[in-house]
């Protein structure tokens, strides 16, 4: 194997610059150089929130001048409805959710959000760590920020964690009647689950026409409309493409 | 930003002679004339009938891509809208668990088709962030005129087909005639017009060749005309501001909590761009200006993108002049190919080659985000790795996903046809929101 890669930390001048607040002398932001592996300073909010949650915030760590601070589970909606209204940290912007899987099958699965302070400029990334014995759910924060439905969602779908308060948690990317499980799981094979022969009978028997969901023909009460041989369709399972056992 | 649209919607209705008033396409001259659209009046009660669901897509030419749209209409006005996607879900996070960094690049391409140069960019910057290398100065300066061509030709294309969707056939055929120059100057550097491919981790995968700078030249030379022809055709054209002014309006808060970012969130009044509030590539020390919009609406974000588009030029200009002679890599066989005359004559340069490109440069264990503006928005690229020569997790942070789920939003209460205007306004690509 070809060696790794040496970190700027092991070379002569290393200007620590921070990713995150990198600025010059006035305070404008500049493309931030040189930046360490690790060492560099951490994002103050860290620190506030150490002090304020206590044993709540597991640990913090900088890497590539970006803060990541772990905080429990439990405590998550709590710090990120207070990072969200404290008027000092104010991170108003969600940029990400999304989870890592690690090949090390002891390490746990990680949640991960990425927050922006859009006024101070700031960037933070918060995760939970999720046991892969115990039960796969993080609080959700739809209520805080808007745009995490879909995020939300995606991650729900691509990992099987769910996201509690979320009014709508379905998948998103998959169809709803998908059965292989959750494709960004390191036990999900790059083929799939299923041998392309299956893949195909089951993407064959998946009528499109039929895929609305009942939940979208509620809403209008459409379904007495419908013509009755697509009601007669949508009352079976097949409708859903969905096979039965042993077909 | 300017905001002034000079001319003034016929109000409905009949003249004396029970002739349809006809809207007067004259300038009014500077003052602005408010264009607020009339509030959607709710259906008489005694009118008021079942509400029918519309299904828009997933194959139908105004949704730009696969998107599918289940509509719930009173009447004309939509109550409700459930947007589907996924129709062009094919694994790219997935894929890019199993291949090496330089190997991922050809699948930022396919993403965000529009912008594969600015993806190719973005991805680099976030694999050397990781490798923990950086770039020489010509890489620097080239890949800034990368990531403005991208941004020129993706706005060109929204502005096409956005002005197809509401009825201008001749912007499209004038914009895409530029989008062909920029296309010929991709191919004359890299050899691809759509999927470039231009970045490597630690350099690019040419230098451009001579005598390509002059083409950058005519084409930043006589763009603008062409530009400004057509958004002349536009911008006080009253069916343009009809269908436009007033629709799928958000206002600066809404639009930070539902995250949306680039021109969607500059058209809502918010000035964040990441080129200039978390700079990369030195942005710091070109001169340019972010446009940002007073309402929000479509006809803002349409301003906000011309405006961009000339401020691309500005940059473009910029870079000519700065761009400094040296070479393209960085000097670190850890992750360069050695030249291909030395790989098929030394022994040391064809085992390092193969163990290169068999094994890959690995990169120490850590993760990092590092966000572009790309012409959708904040592009972002989430890196995770265990030590070995293929990240743990390669996150696309993709612009449009965000933008397009805040559409229930911006469409409901607004007319069938609007839905449109506000979808093509979104400037999504479903390769990106899909992956």
């Amino acid at each position: 194997m070809t060696a790794p890669v040496p970190t700027p930390q092991d070379a002569a001048v290393t200007p620590v610059v921070m990713a995150a607040v990198a600025s010059d002398t006035n305070g404008a932001p500049i493309t931030p150089v040189n930046v360490p592996r690790t060492g560099a300073p951490a994002n103050p909010t860290a620190a506030v929130l150490a002090s304020r949650f206590g044993a709540a915030v597991v640990r913090t760590e900088v890497v590539w001048g970006e803060t990541t601070v772990f905080v429990t589970r439990d405590a998550l909606h709590d710090v990120v409805q207070f990072l969200h209204d404290e008027p000092s940290e104010r991170y108003d912007y969600l940029v990400d959710i999304t989870a890592v899987e690690y090949r090390d099958g002891a390490r746990p699965l990680e949640v991960v959000w990425h927050l922006r302070a859009l006024g101070h400029r700031r960037f933070l990334r918060l995760k939970v760590e999720l046991p892969k014995r115990g039960p796969l759910w993080v609080p959700s924060v739809i209520d805080i920020y808007s745009g995490a439905d879909w995020l939300e969602r995606e991650c729900f779908d691509m990992f099987g964690i769910r996201f509690e308060g979320h009014p709508d948690l379905r998948r998103l990317l998959m169809w709803e009647q998908y059965k292989e499980g959750h494709p960004l799981r390191k036990d999900f094979p790059l083929r799939g689950r299923f041998s392309r022969a299956e893949q195909l009978k089951q993407a064959l028997a998946a009528d499109p026409e039929a895929r609305y969901s009942m939940e979208e023909l509620s809403i209008a009460e459409a379904f007495q409309s419908l013509p009755e041989d697509m009601k007669a369709r949508l009352a079976e399972r097949s409708a859903h493409g969905e096979l039965e056992e042993g077909e | 930003m300017r905001r002034t649209i000079e001319v003034a919607l016929g109000t409905s209705g009949l003249d004396a002679q029970g002739q349809p008033l006809r809207a007067p396409l004259v300038a009014q001259g500077s003052a602005a004339v408010s264009l607020e659209r009339a509030p959607v009046l709710a259906p008489e009660p005694e009118l008021k009938g079942d509400h029918m669901l519309i299904n828009i897509g997933p194959q139908h030419p105004a949704t730009h891509g696969v998107l599918r749209l289940v509509l719930e209409l009173d009447g004309e006005t939509v109550v409700r809208c459930i947007p589907h996607i996924g129709y062009l879900h094919c694994g790219f996070e997935k894929i890019g668990e199993y291949r090496q960094y330089n190997q991922i690049i050809p699948w930022t391409d396919r993403e965000d088709y529009l912008n594969s140069p600015g993806n190719n960019v973005a991805f680099a910057l976030g694999a050397e962030r990781l490798f923990g290398v950086g770039m020489t100065d010509r890489t620097k300066v080239l890949r800034v005129i990368l990531m403005e061509l991208s941004r020129i030709i993706s706005h060109l294309v929204w502005l096409g087909t956005t002005s197809v969707d509401i009825g201008a056939f001749t912007p499209f055929l004038w914009l895409y005639q530029e989008r062909e120059n920029v296309y010929n100057l991709l191919e004359a550097w890299v050899g691809a017009r759509l999927t470039t491919t231009a970045t490597r981790v630690g350099g690019m995968a040419a230098d451009i060749p001579d005598g390509w700078l002059d083409g950058l030249k005519a084409f930043v030379k006589n763009f603008p005309k062409t530009l400004e022809e057509s958004v002349r055709m536009l911008e006080t054209n009253a069916i343009w501001a009809g269908r436009t002014v007033g629709l799928g309006a958000m206002s600066a808060q809404e639009a930070v909590n539902a995250g949306l970012s680039g021109p969607m969130l500059r058209a809502s009044g918010v000035a964040y761009d990441v080129r200039k509030d978390f700079p990369y590539l030195d942005y710091e020390t070109y001169d340019f200006d972010v446009p940002v919009g007073t309402q929000g609406d479509v006809y803002d974000r349409f301003l906000v993108r011309v405006e961009e588009m000339r401020q691309s030029v500005r940059i473009l200009e910029q870079a000519i002049r700065r761009l400094p002679d040296g070479p393209v890599n960085i000097d670190d066989p850890r992750l360069i190919l050695p030249p291909k005359h030395k790989a098929t004559s030394e022994m040391e340069s064809m085992i390092h080659h193969f163990k290169l490109v068999m094994e890959g440069p690995r990169p120490p264990a850590g993760e990092c985000y590092v966000a572009v503006e790309s012409p959708k928005g904040e592009k972002g690229y989430y890196f995770v790795s265990d030590g070995t020569s293929k990240p743990v997790r390669w996150r696309i942070r993709p612009p449009s996903f965000v933008n397009l789920s805040a559409i229930p939003k911006m469409v409901e209460g607004h007319l069938l046809s609007d839905v449109i205007a506000i979808n093509a306004s979104i400037d999504i690509v479903m390769g990106e929101i899909d992956r």
